[in-house]
C-alpha cells in the first residue's frame, strides 16, 4: 500500500522561504515566554510582598514575640509597642459594620434578585456597583463633615470614634454584600423556587425557606469578602476613628485601627523599631485578610458547584 | 392564610426598603459633593498651585496633573503585565502553573492597599532614598495587575472556541490566532475591564501616602514626590484651615466625577453587556 | 472490509494519481475512552467522499484527525498513520498541513471582521501583505465560493451582516483562499435551509476540479446526491466504504443496510 502511494507526484506548490516559517514558528515560543514571564511576575510580586513584610518586621518580632499581639501600650517614644488597641479597633469596627450592613445588604439583594423586574434590578444593581467605585477617601470626607457632627449629637463625645468608623464602614461594604449576595441568589435553580411555590408557599416563604438557605454559602462568601475589605480599609477609618490607641469603655469613644496607625505613623517613624512594629502590624493585617479571603472564595466556589450539580 | 399573605407583603416591603436605602446612599453622596464641592470649585482650582494655609485662593492644578501622570505610569507598568499574564492563563497556560497563578492573583487582589503601600515603600522608596511618583505607580500597578488579569482571562475565555478553530484550520499559528482573532474579539471587554480597574486605583489613597507622598509644587520627574487628588483630599480634609477643607470638597467632587464618568463610559457606552462583537 | 484501494482504481481507471489521503490503522482516544477503532481507508483525489453514520459514531472525530484539528482539544490522542500524498501528516508541521487540508465547520464561524478581512485572513497569516495580490485572491476565492456577486459591494461590512447560508459560503471562501488541496466539511449544511444547502452542494461540485472534498453529513440524501464514495461509520468503526451507489443500492453489510433503510436509531 505504502509503496504505491509513495510514487504519487503532486503539483509543486509555491514554497515560502524556510526562514520566514521558522520565524513564525518561533512566534509561538516567544508569545509563550512573554506571557509566562508576566504570569510568573505575579508570583514573584506576591512572594516579595510576603518576604518583605516578614523580614522587615524581624526587629519587632524578635523583641516582643507573641506578646506584641496582647500588649496594650503603644509608645513610640519609650520604644514600647503593643498591638492590642489596634486589633481591638479593627475587629470591633468591622464586626459592628457587618452587623449593620449584612441585614440591610441581604435584604436589598433579596429584593433585587427575587422581587424586582429584571430591568429595574439591573439598573439598581448598576447604581450599587457605582457605589462600590466611590473612593474611600470620599467616604472619609463625608464621615468627618456629615456623620461626625451627627454622632456628636447622638452622644459621642468627640463625634469621631469606633461607632462612627463602623457606620462609615457599613456603608462602604454594603455594595459588596448586595452585589455578591444577589448573584448567589440568582444562581439558585428555578426549579427550587417553583417546587416550593407549587406546594402552596407564598413567594416570601419560597424565598426565605428555600432560596436563601440554598444560596447561604454564597451569601456567607459575600460577608467574608466584605469583612476582609472592612479590616483592610484605611482612609475612611483613619479620618473618623479618632486615632487614639486605647480600648475605650464605650463604643462611642475614639479608638484606632491597624490600617489607620500605619497610615498615620509610617512616614513619621524615625526609629527602626517603630517602623518594624508598624510593618509587623501590616503582616498581621495581611494574615487576617488572607484567611478571610480564602474562606470567602471557598464558600463562593462551593455554592457555584452546588448550583452546577442541579 | 391572610396572615401569611401579610407576612409576604411586609417582608418584601422591607427588602424593598433595604434596596432603597442602599441606593439612596449614592444620591446622598452625590448631593453633598455637588452642594459643598460645587460652591468651592472655581477656575483657579484647575489652574493654580495650592496656596499657603489661611491664604485665600489657590488650586490643585499640580494634583490633577499628578494623578494623571500617576495613572499613565500605572497603565504603562501594571496593565501590560496583567494583560500578558491574563493571556497566558486563557491561552497558553498549563494546568498546574495556571491555577497557582490564578490563586495568587486572587490573593493579591485581597491584600489591603495600605499593605501594598508598605511593600512599594520597601521596594522603591528605600533604595531611592526618597518618595517618588515612580513608587506610587509601582504601588498602584501591584493593585491593578490582578484586576487586569481577571478581566483579561474572563473575556478571552468568552471568545467562542469555533473562532480559534477557524483560524487554526486556516494555518494560523497559535500566537497568530491569539493576536489576530481572539484578542480583537475580546478587545472591548478587556478595555472595559481595564478602564474600570484604572478607575478603581485612581481613587486609591492609602498606598500613596508613603510612596508618591505629596507635594505643594509641580512634580518635575519620576523620582520626585507628587501631589495627587486623593492624597490632597485627605490632607486638606483633616487640616484645621477652613479654606483647605473647602478645597477638599472641590477635589472630591472632581475625583468622583471622573470616576463616575469612567464607570459610565465603560459600562454603558463602550460595552453594555461585556464582550460583544459585530 | 472491502479493499478500498481496489475501489478507488475501479472508480477512476484513467486517473493518473492514486489516493489523495490514505488512512491506515487509525485509533483515537478521548482520555481513556477509545472513540475510533482501527480505521483504514483511502480517499480518491478530485472527488467528493461522504462519511455518514448516526450521531456519536465518530465520523466528525475522524474528519478532524485528517488535519489534526483534534490537537486543539486537550486529552486527545490519535494513533495510526495518515498519509497525504504519501507524506505522514503526523510528522508534518501542523500549520503547513492545515494550509493544505482546509476545513469548514458545522456552524459557520466567520471572524468578527469585515468580509474582506475574513477571506484574506488565511493569506495574511501566511505572510501575504501586498494589497493588490491580496485583493485579487479575495475576489478569486469569493468567486469560487459563488459569493462574489452577492457581496462585492459589501466587502468592508461586517461578516455578521450576511445570512446563515452566505456566512457558511464565506467560510468556504475563506478556506479556499489559501488554496487547499483537500477541503474537509463537517456537516456544513446542518444549520441551513434547503435553498442554501442546494447552493453549497452546487459549489462542492464546482470545487472538485481543484480540490479533494471530504464531507461529514447526517443527511443520507445529501451523501447520495453529492458523493462519489461513501463511508458508513458505526460505534467508532468504519463498517463499509464503497462507491456511493453501491452503499445505497446494494450494501454488503447488514448494519449499513439497516441504517440506510432507516431501521436504525
Amino acid at each position: 500500500m505504502g509503496s504505491r502511494v509513495a510514487t504519487i507526484e503532486h503539483l509543486p506548490r509555491a514554497k515560502t522561504p524556510r526562514t520566514f516559517f521558522r520565524r513564525l514558528r518561533a512566534g509561538d515560543h516567544i508569545a509563550w515566554a512573554i506571557t509566562a514571564l508576566a504570569a510568573a511576575a505575579v508570583l514573584a510580586i506576591t512572594l516579595l510582598l510576603v518576604w518583605e513584610l516578614y523580614s522587615s518586621s524581624a526587629l519587632a518580632r524578635t523583641k516582643f514575640g507573641w506578646s506584641f499581639l496582647i500588649g496594650r501600650t503603644w509608645d513610640p517614644v519609650a520604644g514600647e509597642f503593643g498591638a492590642l488597641p489596634f486589633l481591638y479597633g479593627t475587629v470591633v469596627t468591622s464586626a459592628l459594620a457587618l452587623a449593620m450592613a449584612v441585614p440591610l445588604g441581604v435584604g436589598a439583594a433579596i429584593f433585587l434578585a427575587e422581587l424586582a423586574p429584571p430591568r429595574i434590578s439591573d439598573g439598581l444593581t448598576f447604581i450599587v456597583e457605582l457605589l462600590a467605585a466611590v473612593p474611600s477617601v470620599i467616604y472619609g470626607l463625608l464621615g468627618i463633615f456629615v456623620l461626625a457632627p451627627l454622632m456628636r449629637r447622638a452622644g459621642a463625645p468627640y463625634g469621631v470614634g469606633i461607632m462612627t468608623a463602623a457606620v462609615v464602614l457599613a456603608i462602604m461594604i454594603l455594595p459588596f454584600i448586595v452585589s455578591i449576595s444577589r448573584e448567589a441568589l440568582l444562581s439558585v435553580p428555578r426549579e427550587q423556587r417553583e417546587a416550593a411555590l407549587a406546594l402552596g408557599a407564598t413567594r416570601w416563604e419560597a424565598t426565605w425557606q428555600v432560596v436563601v438557605p440554598y444560596a447561604r454559602l454564597g451569601i456567607f462568601g459575600s460577608v467574608f469578602l466584605a469583612l476582609a475589605r472592612a479590616l483592610g480599609e484605611t482612609m475612611a477609618v483613619t479620618m473618623v476613628i479618632g486615632n487614639t490607641p486605647q480600648i475605650g469603655a464605650s463604643l462611642l469613644e475614639p479608638g484606632y485601627s491597624i490600617a489607620a496607625v500605619i497610615a498615620n505613623e509610617f512616614t513619621e517613624a524615625v526609629e527602626d523599631l517603630h517602623l518594624s512594629a508598624l510593618i509587623e502590624l501590616g503582616l498581621v493585617l495581611f494574615g487576617l485578610t488572607l484567611v478571610l479571603n480564602a474562606l470567602a472564595r471557598l464558600l463562593i466556589v462551593m455554592t457555584k458547584r452546588k448550583g452546577a450539580e442541579q | 392564610m391572610t396572615r401569611r399573605k401579610i407576612t409576604n407583603a411586609v417582608m418584601f416591603g422591607l427588602t424593598g426598603l433595604c434596596a432603597l436605602l442602599t441606593i439612596s446612599v449614592l444620591f446622598f453622596i452625590l448631593g453633598y459633593l455637588v452642594y459643598y464641592g460645587g460652591r468651592s470649585l472655581s477656575w483657579d482650582f484647575f489652574t493654580q498651585l495650592p496656596a499657603p494655609p489661611n491664604e485665600p485662593g489657590g488650586g490643585m492644578a499640580n494634583a490633577i496633573v499628578g494623578t494623571g501622570k500617576l495613572l499613565l505610569l500605572t497603565a504603562l507598568i501594571g496593565v501590560p503585565i496583567g494583560f500578558a499574564a491574563g493571556v497566558y492563563l486563557a491561552e497558553f497556560g498549563g494546568r498546574t502553573f495556571s491555577s497557582i497563578v490564578r490563586y495568587t492573583a486572587d490573593l493579591l487582589n485581597g491584600v489591603p492597599s495600605i499593605v501594598i503601600g508598605i511593600v512599594a515603600y520597601a521596594l522603591v522608596v528605600v533604595p531611592m532614598k526618597r518618595f517618588s511618583l515612580l513608587a506610587g505607580a509601582v504601588a498602584l500597578s501591584i493593585i491593578v495587575i490582578p484586576i487586569t488579569i481577571r478581566t483579561t482571562e474572563q473575556f478571552l475565555r468568552a471568545v467562542p472556541h469555533s473562532l480559534r478553530e477557524a483560524a487554526l484550520a486556516l494555518g494560523a499559528r497559535k500566537w497568530q490566532t491569539v493576536a489576530t482573532v481572539v484578542i480583537p474579539a475580546a478587545f472591548r471587554g478587556v478595555l472595559t475591564g481595564t478602564i474600570l480597574g484604572m478607575a478603581r486605583v485612581a481613587g486609591e489613597t492609602a498606598p500613596l501616602l508613603f510612596t508618591s507622598f505629596s507635594n505643594q509644587f509641580w512634580n518635575r520627574g519620576l523620582d520626585e514626590p507628587a501631589a495627587t487628588l486623593p492624597v490632597m483630599i485627605f490632607n486638606y480634609a483633616i487640616s484645621p484651615y477652613e479654606e483647605w477643607r473647602r478645597q477638599a470638597w472641590a477635589a472630591a467632587l472632581v475625583l468622583l466625577t471622573l470616576m463616575l464618568a469612567a464607570n459610565l463610559a465603560a459600562r454603558l457606552v463602550l460595552s453594555p453587556r461585556g464582550a460583544r462583537h459585530g | 472490509m472491502v479493499d478500498n484501494l481496489e475501489i478507488v482504481r475501479e472508480a477512476r481507471p484513467h486517473a493518473a494519481a492514486g489516493p489523495k489521503l490514505v488512512v491506515s490503522g487509525l485509533n483515537f482516544y478521548y482520555g481513556d475512552k477509545q472513540v475510533l477503532h482501527d480505521i483504514s481507508l483511502a480517499i480518491p483525489p478530485n472527488q467528493i467522499t461522504a462519511l455518514i453514520g448516526p450521531s456519536g459514531c465518530g465520523k466528525s472525530t475522524f474528519l478532524r484527525t485528517l488535519n489534526r484539528m483534534h490537537e486543539t482539544i486537550r486529552n486527545t490522542r490519535a494513533e495510526g498513520q495518515v498519509l497525504l500524498d504519501g507524506e505522514d501528516i503526523m510528522a508534518m508541521d501542523v500549520v503547513q498541513l492545515r494550509r493544505r487540508v482546509g476545513m469548514v465547520f458545522q456552524r459557520s464561524n466567520p471572524f468578527p471582521k469585515s468580509i474582506f478581512d475574513n477571506v484574506a485572513y488565511g493569506l495574511r497569516v501566511n505572510g501575504w501583505m501586498r494589497k493588490r495580490p491580496l485583493a485579487e485572491a479575495v475576489e478569486h476565492s469569493l468567486r469560487r465560493a459563488a459569493l462574489w456577486d452577492e457581496v462585492k459591494d459589501l466587502l468592508h461590512e461586517s461578516a455578521y451582516k450576511l445570512s446563515g447560508g452566505q456566512q457558511q459560503r464565506l467560510c468556504i471562501a475563506r478556506a479556499l483562499a489559501v488554496d487547499p488541496e483537500v477541503l474537509l466539511l463537517d456537516e456544513p449544511c446542518s444549520a441551513l435551509d434547503p435553498i442554501a444547502t442546494a447552493k453549497i452542494e452546487e459549489l462542492m461540485f464546482s470545487l472538485k476540479e481543484t480540490c479533494t472534498l471530504v464531507i461529514v453529513t447526517h443527511n443520507m440524501q445529501q451523501a447520495a446526491r453529492v458523493a462519489e464514495h461513501t463511508g458508513f461509520f458505526l460505534h467508532g468503526k468504519l463498517i463499509e466504504f464503497n462507491r456511493t451507489e453501491v452503499i445505497f443500492k446494494r450494501p454488503r453489510c447488514k448494519e449499513t443496510e439497516d441504517y440506510i433503510t432507516g431501521r436504525f436509531g
